[in-house]
């Protein structure tokens, strides 16, 4: 411990800069942090980019002959596997929320006058951009392996937007879920909910060859018009109404859970 | 910051649901001064912390810090202090460098600032050589050293440190204190909690003791010693008859009390007159007590005084840990 003196000099009224300014900042500073971590969490990272690639390849050399789908089986699920590794990635930002929350460093950064919300955009935007790069690897493996999709360069435009909402939403309403765990474990519970909501989906098998009584849940769940939305626009299928759906699921879902996440970081932090 | 008070709070109340965790704090700490609130378990020392670092909102009572309101300023309070709390506040995944950066970011240094002042940091606190690598790959004390460096990223004016060396081990904790006393010579108002008296006596300039939400002293450590007589009559009984006699006489001004090796401690001022009357008053037959010493009171004395019970220390063992971090 060398010399202690350096630090007694202090502007007298610091220059607050302005709210919006700093909080962009903010995020930006934490949503590098996240990343980060994440690459460091070399188990959490390899699983986070491998397991979708494994179900990929499982669907389609394990199951892919059995499944009737009107099309190249790989071609059919390449959106099912696209939300399957969405709401994984989302997953593990769920965990990193709730490790936050429930150690010191919220209070140091609260102590520093970083927003909540930088806190919880920074998670979100690490969550977005590690989905991206998963959403990467699953379209190359997939192509590798014989996907070949008829989108022009629009249907590509629409279908990545559509994705990118998607993750989103999912990645914002895993925050709040973050938010609402007692410990990172409970919070890792939300990986089975969005790891089992793709099945009972249009997402690997066609609806009409599941039991009548999930039709109803099946066909009108947010997955379904979701993968629909994204199946179409890569196929050049017709899209009916799913991009409305999804879009208007997926705002929802973003809204709804943005506003909860806000209320959620004001009573944790009371 | 012009005013003498770098911290001045007011009859402080805190409740959760029914329990009442303080109730009507006053404190007062000079600018550039080191104040240790000291308190066992439970006695609402982190409660106190966070209503000052505005991190929580006193029920009733008002707090400046560093010359601002920490519920009307909160903003400019934020901006001149920093706090270390009681748990670790940096992140293992990241590497001390990358921890210290990214603070200096968020205190809204530029980029090449924030790397300069990480660098400068980690050689303060003897961490340039680890700073590289991963935290998790770090000693507790190496860790708390960086959390008190992440602390000093931004140039705080009022620090506050919640229990910085529990669960310490010797070694680490005199680093700790070595920092503590050099902040305290560079004008840096140091706010800090403890369980340790001995750790208040080393660093503080005041003390004030904090006891179920309620200050119960305040003082230099000389002042409190002398609060309690300043001195302790040491009384060595003949059997356990007589200890239980002795104590019985005393009851509530027994300071010490060992049943063990049958002695019992009492505040005294020391003078002759007072011992004999003392002595006269406990053992009037002349034969419960064996032998006596008069002792200088230390704060544990001071504690057990005012509090009505002892001090509680819950990891009394690191003190005797082995000093390897
Ligand atoms: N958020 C909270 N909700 C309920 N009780 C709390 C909360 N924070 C602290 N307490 C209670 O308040 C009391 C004082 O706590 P604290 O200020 O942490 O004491 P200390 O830091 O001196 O050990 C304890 O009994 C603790 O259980
Ligand atoms: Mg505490």
């Amino acid at each position: 411990m060398s010399e202690l003196t350096a630090s007694a000099t202090h502007a007298p009224r610091l220059r607050v800069p302005s709210r919006a300014r700093s909080a962009l900042a903010d995020s930006a500073t934490m949503a590098g942090r996240c990343l980060r971590m994440a690459r460091r969490n070399l188990d959490v990272a390899l699983t986070s980019l491998a397991l979708p690639v494994m179900l990929m390849l499982l669907f389609v050399y394990l199951f892919g002959g059995a499944i009737q789908t009107g099309t190249r089986y790989v071609t059919y699920v390449v959106p099912g596997v696209l939300l399957l590794c969405a709401g994984f990635g989302a997953s593990m930002t769920a965990v990193s929320v709730t490790t936050d929350m429930t150690g010191g460093i919220i209070d140091r950064f609260r102590s520093m006058d970083v927003a909540g919300a930088s806190v919880l955009a920074g998670h979100v935007a690490a969550s977005v951009v590690r989905n991206l790069a998963s959403t990467v690897l699953v379209f190359g493996v997939a192509f590798l392996i014989g996907f070949r999709p008829s989108a022009g360069p629009l249907d590509w435009l629409a279908a990545a937007g559509v994705l990118l909402l998607f993750i989103l939403a999912i990645s914002w309403l895993a925050a709040a879920v973050g938010l609402l765990a007692r410990s990172p474990e409970a919070a890792g519970g939300f990986s089975f909910l969005v790891m089992f909501l793709p099945y009972p989906s249009s997402a690997f098998v066609p609806i009409d060859t599941m039991p009548t009584w999930i039709h109803g849940f099946a066909a009108n769940q947010p997955v379904t018009p979701v993968i629909e939305t994204l199946r179409g626009l890569l196929l050049g299928l017709p899209v009916g109404t799913s991009p409305v759906r999804a879009v208007a699921w997926c705002l929802g879902i973003l809204v709804a859970s943005v506003a909860v996440s806000g209320v959620l970081f004001r009573l944790r932090t009371a | 910051m012009q005013e003498a008070l770098a911290i001045e709070a007011t009859g402080l109340e805190k409740s959760y649901g029914t329990l009442r965790v303080l109730d009507g704090v006053d404190l007062e700490v000079p600018r550039g001064s080191v104040l240790a609130l000291l308190g066992p378990n439970g006695a609402g020392k982190t409660t106190t912390v966070r209503i000052l670092a505005t991190l929580a909102r006193a029920d009733a009572g008002r707090a400046r810090v560093a010359g601002f309101d920490v519920v009307a300023d909160r903003r400019q309070v934020r901006r001149h202090i920093s706090l270390t709390g009681q748990y670790a506040a940096v992140d293992e995944l990241q590497t001390g460098e990358e921890n210290l950066r990214m603070m200096g970011r968020l205190a809204g240094l530029p980029g090449p600032a924030a790397r300069r002042r990480a660098a400068e940091l980690l050689a303060r606190f003897d961490l340039t050589e680890a700073g590289p690598r991963p935290v998790k790959t770090w000693s507790g004390g190496m860790r708390r050293r960086l959390d008190l460096a992440a602390g000093l990223v931004g140039d705080p004016a009022v620090l506050f440190l919640d229990e910085p060396t529990t669960g310490l081990d010797l070694r680490s904790r005199q680093a700790v204190w070595q920092v503590v006393t050099g902040l305290a010579g560079s004008g840096v108002t140091v706010f800090l909690t403890t369980q340790y008296l001995e750790e208040a006596d080393q660093l503080a300039d005041r003390i004030v003791v904090l006891d179920g939400g309620r200050v119960v002293a305040d003082g230099t450590p000389a002042e409190l010693k002398e609060q309690v007589a300043g001195q302790r009559l040491d009384l060595e009984l003949a059997d356990a008859a007589a200890f239980d006699q002795v104590a019985r006489r005393l009851d509530g001004r027994v300071v010490r009390s060992d049943p063990g090796r049958l002695t019992i401690g009492v505040a005294t001022d020391g003078s002759a007159a007072q011992v004999r009357a003392l002595l006269d008053e406990v053992d009037p037959a002349r034969r419960a007590v064996d032998r006596f010493a008069v002792q200088r009171a230390t704060l544990d004395d001071v504690f057990l005084a005012l509090t009505g019970h002892p001090a509680d220390r819950p990891d009394h063992e690191h003190e005797k840990e082995p000093a390897g971090v």
